[in-house]
């Protein structure tokens, strides 16, 4: 086996030698105005995004579970840092981000990826509409109370980077948006916010250092809140790109190993002076429409990052805010579901709400991983309350009037007790009653119960009770379905 | 009853692969697994999209474009392997092979092979395949890692398949050297053949018994067996003794070293299967 390993590694990483190093140069140039945008987000020093943006890149190349991902700083954990920083400062940060990493290596131990089944499509679709507006909003400091140019210049940045690609796909078009606003504003000498003005640039290679905190159970009380709910989001995210990658490249890939992947990338970004990230939607998107499909992708985009940062730092600080903020526009733009707003009226009802809600708590907390949680009880319900559906109880009296046979069919469970139990006529006078429970699953102790309150109001009005069949109903009362000793048993199981 | 697995591609060695194929059933009922395997999606096919900006739902957009390149191409592929195992098949029913299937598999070469490798007594291939580069005579690249990777006997199929009366085992005393001999002194299908064993190298007493064990062993078994020491270079000795006496097939242990010594100092058995224009037998 070690030998299809080998093989596959090999596959990963040189599959795609060409492809990979070019949409690495192209997601390079993009992720440039997005280290920084999350920077500001957070309220740090560029550098720091910049650090974390080529650190995660690198480090989940070579360790994520996803090839052609493109992992860094992001949005997502961006927005949730904001207080921390704010109350505590930089190296409490980098503490956080260490502790990130702990956390989602040890959700990655413990197979925590595959819990994604549960966060349904409605839920994934809300995710990306309300990290999309987050995205949009986090740009609104920088178009509130500006000089109407700052205007002018975002406008004429967007309609370079949407205009230009139908003219020529061979260039980026984010870079010409760069390239011309920096030139006009350095010719025409315009007094404009540039990246200067957000903080320090990175200017040597990343360094090892310890966070200057204190190691005590206080600071861990501090950044343990911050560090779990980051740990969180960057999961949800990095999976829910992980399947997007999948669905686009029509590939597989190991979703625990992701979760270590980003573990140890951030682990180790922490340590070199980067904030926290995780996957990126749009990257990834990006990647792939330019060819991306390897490792090698990933790291390429990292090392270019690197180098064009520390090589052209004295022209990246010259950039213009307001070029930052329409790619950010656009990258917002491209990653709002729009289509999901068409087909709200075309969805079931239940899974629009869903989306909707998630969208909602999102947008009020900033904490996509509570919006997630949300969205996810919410479908949970709403699936209970359709299967409740899944229920129908006959009757039959017998020929002198004095006993009757209740047939249950279908799902009893919590959902359905109510139904269940407002189905039974108790004014009835009866000998004797029987409930057929042979074609009924039991799935719960709420069922049993119900079941019980039912006999025993059978028997106060002096009735004789039997039940029917319930070691077959009761089958699927226990955690784990046992069905896989027994030949034919789930046939068995879903016929009666 | 023998199975076979015979790997099939769109070279001119597929032919060859058959026939061979054919060979080793030695006449007895045998079922042949004929397999194509269309290999891992590049992403070569993609359009070259270097904008680097996302559209309004580019997204679906991105999909829906990668899914239909995907499947023009899957339909090409999948059309041209049908044909080529329908014509592998025509060849081997017309040969009187008693049962043949037929199996068109998606994802890699490898993984493919030893998932089917359980069920199988022999594998078949061509020294080349559709990516070797003919003109230098280098073996296909596919070919190294099925031997590597699979734990049976394979049978590497020379260009053209001519009749087999005489072969030669190079004997080195190795462990995969004694599976060759054990597997050909209770096989009928080298019963009839005459047989070589050839050991090259210093004529020490552990050698020499070795190799009369060896002989020893395939006599046992019914063949008719000369063997022979000899001092020199393996390859050379055994390229030479290949041309000169007229032998049809040989059988050797295969890649007895790592890859990593390979690639330095180059690997006998690649030498061998290169530069003799023979059939090849490998066993690992």
């Amino acid at each position: 086996m070690n030998f299809v390993f080998l093989s596959r590694l090999k596959f990963e990483w040189f599959g795609n030698i060409r492809g990979d190093i070019l949409a690495g140069l192209v997601v390079a140039l993009a992720l440039i105005p997005e280290a920084i945008a999350f920077s500001v987000i957070a309220g740090v020093d560029p550098k720091v995004g910049l650090y974390a943006s080529f650190s995660i890149a690198v480090i989940t190349a070579v360790v994520g579970g996803r090839p052609g991902m493109i992992s860094a700083a992001t949005a997502a954990t961006a927005v949730l840092m904001v207080t921390l920083v704010r109350d505590y400062g930089l190296q409490y940060l980098l503490a956080t981000t260490v502790l990130v990493g702990l956390i989602q290596i040890a959700a990655g131990a413990l197979r925590l990826g595959t819990v994604m089944r549960f966060v349904s499509r409605s839920v994934m679709t809300g995710f990306v509409n309300a990290l999309a507006i987050l995205i949009f909003l986090a740009q609104l400091p920088e178009l509130t109370n500006v000089p109407l140019l700052t205007y002018a210049m975002v406008a004429g940045g967007l309609a370079i980077i949407y205009l230009l690609p139908l003219v020529t796909k061979v260039v980026p078009s984010p870079l010409i948006c760069i390239l011309v606003l920096t030139a006009l504003s350095l010719g025409l000498g315009l007094d404009l916010r540039t990246v200067e003005d957000m903080g320090r640039l990175p200017s040597t290679l990343p360094i090892f250092l310890l966070p200057d905190i204190p190691l005590n159970l206080e600071t861990l009380w501090i950044i343990l809140p911050y560090a779990s709910a980051i740990a969180a989001v960057g999961l949800l995210e990095s999976l829910m790109t992980a399947q997007i990658v999948d669905e686009l490249t029509d590939t597989p890939s190991d979703k625990n190993r992701e979760c270590v992947g980003q573990g140890v990338a951030n682990c180790a970004t922490g340590f070199v002076g980067g904030m926290a990230g995780c996957a990126m939607i749009g990257q990834s998107v990006i990647n792939v429409k330019s060819g991306g499909r390897g490792r090698l992708s990933s790291l390429c985009a990292g090392v270019f990052l690197l180098i064009f940062c520390v090589g052209l730092g004295d022209w990246v600080k010259q950039i213009p805010m307001a070029a930052l903020v329409a790619i950010m526009i656009m990258v917002s733009i491209g990653t709002f579901s729009w289509s999901s707003v068409r087909d709200l009226k075309l969805h079931p009802r239940s899974s629009s709400i869903v989306m909707l809600a998630t969208v909602a708590v999102v947008v009020t907390t900033h904490n996509l991983a509570i919006g997630v949680l949300v969205g996810v009880l919410l479908s949970g319900i709403f699936f209970a309350g359709k299967i409740a559906q899944i229920f129908r109880l006959t009757s039959t009296l017998s020929q002198d009037g004095a006993s009757r046979t209740y047939f249950v069919e279908g799902q009893v469970f919590f959902a359905s007790v109510d139904g269940f139990l407002a189905a039974f006529d108790f004014k009835e006078v009866l000998e004797t009653v029987t409930i057929d429970v042979s074609r009924a699953h039991i799935w719960d102790i709420s069922s049993v119960a119900a079941l019980d309150t039912v006999v025993l109001k059978f028997r106060r009005e002096g009735a004789i009770v039997e039940i029917v069949g319930l070691n077959e109903a009761s089958e699927t009362i226990v955690d784990q379905l046992a069905i896989h000793d027994k030949p034919g048993a789930l046939e068995r199981l879903m016929a009666h | 009853m023998t199975k076979l697995m015979a790997l099939i591609d769109g070279s001119i060695y597929s032919q060859s692969v058959c026939d061979h194929a054919v060979w080793a059933t030695a006449g007895a009922p045998a079922t042949v697994g004929l397999l194509h395997v269309l290999g891992r999606r590049g992403a070569s096919s993609a359009p070259i999209n270097f904008s680097g900006t996302l559209v309004v739902d580019g997204r679906d957009q991105l999909l829906d474009e990668l899914a239909s390149l995907d499947e023009s191409q899957g339909k090409l592929t999948q059309r041209r392997g049908r044909i080529l195992l329908d014509q592998a098949k025509a060849r081997l029913l017309e040969a009187g092979v008693a049962e043949v299937k037929v199996r068109l598999r998606n994802g890699d070469l490898i993984e493919t092979v030893l998932e089917f490798e359980p069920d199988t007594d022999l594998i078949v291939i061509g020294k080349r395949g559709e990516a070797a580069d003919f003109a230098k005579l280098h073996l296909g690249s596919n070919l190294e890692r099925v031997v590597r990777a699979s734990g049976k006997p394979v049978l590497v199929a020379a260009r053209a398949f001519r009749p087999i009366k005489r072969f030669l085992i190079a004997f080195d005393g190795g462990v995969s050297a004694m599976k060759a001999v054990d597997h050909i002194a209770s096989n009928p299908l080298y019963a009839e053949l005459e047989c070589q064993i050839l050991t090259v190298g210093a004529d020490t007493p552990n050698a020499r018994k070795q190799l009369d064990d060896a002989a020893a062993l395939l006599r046992a078994g019914g063949l008719d067996v000369q063997a022979e020491l000899l001092a020199g270079q393996p390859d050379m000795v055994i390229a030479n003794r290949v041309e000169s006496r007229g032998i049809d097939l040989l059988v050797m242990g295969a890649y007895g070293h790592s890859r990593i010594r390979s690639l330095i100092i180059g690997s006998t058995t690649t030498e061998m299967i290169r530069s003799c224009m023979i059939p090849v037998v490998l066993f690992r």
